[in-house]
C-alpha cells in the first residue's frame, strides 16, 4: 500500500473541502473494499478522507413513508434495526446476508453503492424498492444511480449522505450466494408499493437491472405463480469461474420466484 | 507523522503512525501485542479479529487512524486476574484448537456473538463463523466450545 495523507473530518462540508483540496483524494467508509484495493495498489490516492467521524452520516430514521439510512450506517446496524425489521424486513435480511459478521460491522451502505460491485446486494435493494440516493449536492433516483460495472452517477467530488427507501407493501429478496464470499451469484429483489411493482436483479449482469417482463406479470397479481414462465436470455449476462451466463439466466427465474414467494 | 491514540485492553496508548499503518500493524509492531495474527491479509480468514468499541472487526482491513479514540480489545485483554476468559477456557476444555493460529480470532469473534446472542444454536454459531477460517479442527470442537462457553456465561 502506498502512503497517503489521512483526513478525519467532523462534517460533510469539511469532508467535501478536504476532497476538493487534495490532488487525488478518495473517500474512505468501512474500508472493506477500498483497503484491499489500496493493498493491491490498484488505487494510490494522495489523500484519504475518512468519513468515520461524521455523526450526521450514521443512523436510521423514519421520515413520512420512508426509511432513511445514513451513508455510514453499517450493514450490521441495518440488519438489527427495529424499524427496518418492522417496515422493510426484506432489507434487514439482505443486510444480514452480506459477507460475514466482521464485514457487516464495518461495511456501509454508502460504500457499497458507491462501489457498485456487479455482485453486491444493496444495488438490488435500491432499484428493487425504488430508493432515492441523497448526496451533498442533489437527490438521485436509484434507477439513474447505477450506470454500469463499478460505475455510478456520482461526480468525483460528490458524497453520498443517505439513502431513502419508500416503505413497500410487500418485498422479498433472495440470493444464490457465492459460498466463499457471500456475494450474489444472482440476487433478486421483488416489491410492490408506492414505487410500483419492481423487480431488480443483481449479480447476473455487469450492473443491476430491472426485469420488465416480471414487473408486468406481477402487476396483474403479485404471486410466484404469475412469474412461472418469466425468464431472461443468457446474452450479455456474466460468465466466470463461479457460474456460466446460462446458469445465471436460469437462476434469475428461480430467485425471482423465491423472492416473490418470500414477499408473502 | 500523524499521532494515534486509543485505549487498548484498558490502557491508554499513543503512537506515531503513517496514514497507511493498519490497526493490526500498530497492535503487533508498536505495542508488541502479537496475539492478534495475520493469516490472509485480505479480510477473508478472521485470524486478525479484535474488538473496536465492542464490535468484532478484522484488524488487517482497518487503518490504525480509523480506530483513533476508540476502545480496542485484543486476545491479550480478555483474561482477568490470571483467570482465562470463559471462552478461552471452553476452547481449552473442548480442544477447540490444534495449531492455534486461528484461535485468537475465533475467540474474539465468538465473544462478539455471545454479546449479541447469548444462546445461539449450532446453526447460528456456524453461520457467525463465516468470516473465521480454521485449517485444522474441522470446526466441530470450536462449535462445541462456543456452546459450552455460552452455557457457562449464562450461568
Ligand atoms: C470478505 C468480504 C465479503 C463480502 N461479501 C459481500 C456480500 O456478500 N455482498 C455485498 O453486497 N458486499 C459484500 N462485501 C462488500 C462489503 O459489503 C462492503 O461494505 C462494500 O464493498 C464497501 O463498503 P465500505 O463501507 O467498506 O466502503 P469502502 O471500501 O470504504 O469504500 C468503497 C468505495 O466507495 C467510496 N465511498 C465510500 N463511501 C462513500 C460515500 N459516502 N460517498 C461517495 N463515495 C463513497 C469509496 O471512495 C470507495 O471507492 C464483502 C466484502 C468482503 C471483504
Ligand atoms: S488476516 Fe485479517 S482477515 Fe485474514
Ligand atoms: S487450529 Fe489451526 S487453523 Fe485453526
Amino acid at each position: 500500500m502506498y502512503n497517503f495523507n489521512h483526513h478525519r473530518p467532523g462534517s460533510v462540508d469539511e469532508a467535501a473541502a478536504a476532497l476538493s483540496g487534495a490532488d487525488d483524494g478518495k473517500l474512505l467508509a468501512g474500508g472493506m473494499t477500498l483497503i484491499a484495493t489500496l493493498k493491491q495498489r490498484l488505487a494510490s490516492p494522495s489523500d484519504l478522507v475518512d468519513l468515520g467521524a461524521i455523526a450526521d452520516l450514521k443512523g436510521i430514521r423514519e421520515d413520512g413513508g420512508a426509511i432513511v439510512i445514513g451513508a455510514m450506517t453499517t450493514h450490521a446496524t441495518v440488519a438489527g434495526d427495529a424499524s427496518v425489521k418492522a417496515k422493510i424486513p426484506a432489507l434487514a435480511a439482505l443486510a444480514d446476508g452480506i459477507g460475514d459478521a466482521q464485514v457487516r460491522n464495518c461495511g456501509t451502505i454508502g460504500g457499497s453503492i458507491a462501489n457498485n460491485d456487479p455482485a453486491a446486494d444493496y444495488p438490488a435493494a435500491l432499484v428493487g424498492l425504488g430508493a432515492t440516493v441523497h448526496t451533498n449536492k442533489r437527490e438521485i433516483a436509484a434507477d439513474d444511480f447505477f450506470t454500469g460495472m463499478f460505475e455510478t452517477a456520482l461526480a468525483d467530488d460528490e458524497i453520498i449522505t443517505a439513502v431513502a427507501f419508500p416503505v413497500p407493501e410487500k418485498a422479498g429478496y433472495q440470493k444464490f450466494a457465492n459460498p466463499a464470499s457471500r456475494y450474489a451469484i444472482v440476487g433478486v429483489m421483488a416489491s410492490s408499493g408506492p414505487a410500483g411493482v419492481r423487480v431488480a436483479v443483481t449479480g447476473a449482469g455487469p450492473c443491476v437491472f430491472r426485469l420488465a417482463d416480471a414487473e408486468a406479470a406481477l402487476g396483474g397479481g403479485f404471486s410466484a405463480d404469475a412469474v412461472t414462465n418469466v425468464g431472461v436470455a443468457a446474452d450479455g449476462l456474466n460468465s466466470d469461474l463461479h457460474a456460466s451466463a446460462e446458469y445465471r439466466a436460469h437462476l434469475v427465474g428461480v430467485m425471482l420466484r423465491r423472492a416473490v414467494a418470500a414477499a408473502g | 507523522m500523524p499521532t494515534v491514540s486509543m485505549t487498548v485492553n484498558g490502557r491508554a496508548v499513543t503512537g506515531e503512525v503513517e496514514g497507511r499503518t493498519l490497526l493490526v500493524e500498530f497492535l503487533r509492531e508498536q505495542l508488541s501485542l502479537t496475539g492478534t495474527h495475520v493469516g490472509c491479509d485480505t479480510s477473508q480468514c478472521g485470524a486478525c479479529v479484535v474488538h473496536v468499541n465492542g464490535e468484532s472487526v478484522k484488524s488487517c482491513s482497518m487503518l490504525a487512524l480509523q480506530a483513533d479514540g476508540a476502545g480496542v480489545t485484543t486476545i491479550e485483554g480478555i483474561a482477568q486476574n490470571g483467570e482465562l476468559h470463559p471462552m478461552q477456557e471452553a476452547f481449552r476444555e473442548h480442544h477447540g484448537l490444534q495449531c492455534g493460529f486461528c484461535t485468537p480470532g475465533m475467540v474474539m469473534s465468538a465473544i462478539d456473538l455471545l454479546n449479541k446472542n447469548p444462546s445461539p444454536d449450532e446453526g447460528e454459531i456456524r453461520e457467525w463463523l463465516e468470516g473465521n477460517i480454521c485449517r485444522c479442527t474441522g470446526y466441530h470442537n470450536i462449535v462445541k466450545a462456543i456452546q459450552s462457553a455460552a452455557a457457562n456465561m449464562r450461568g
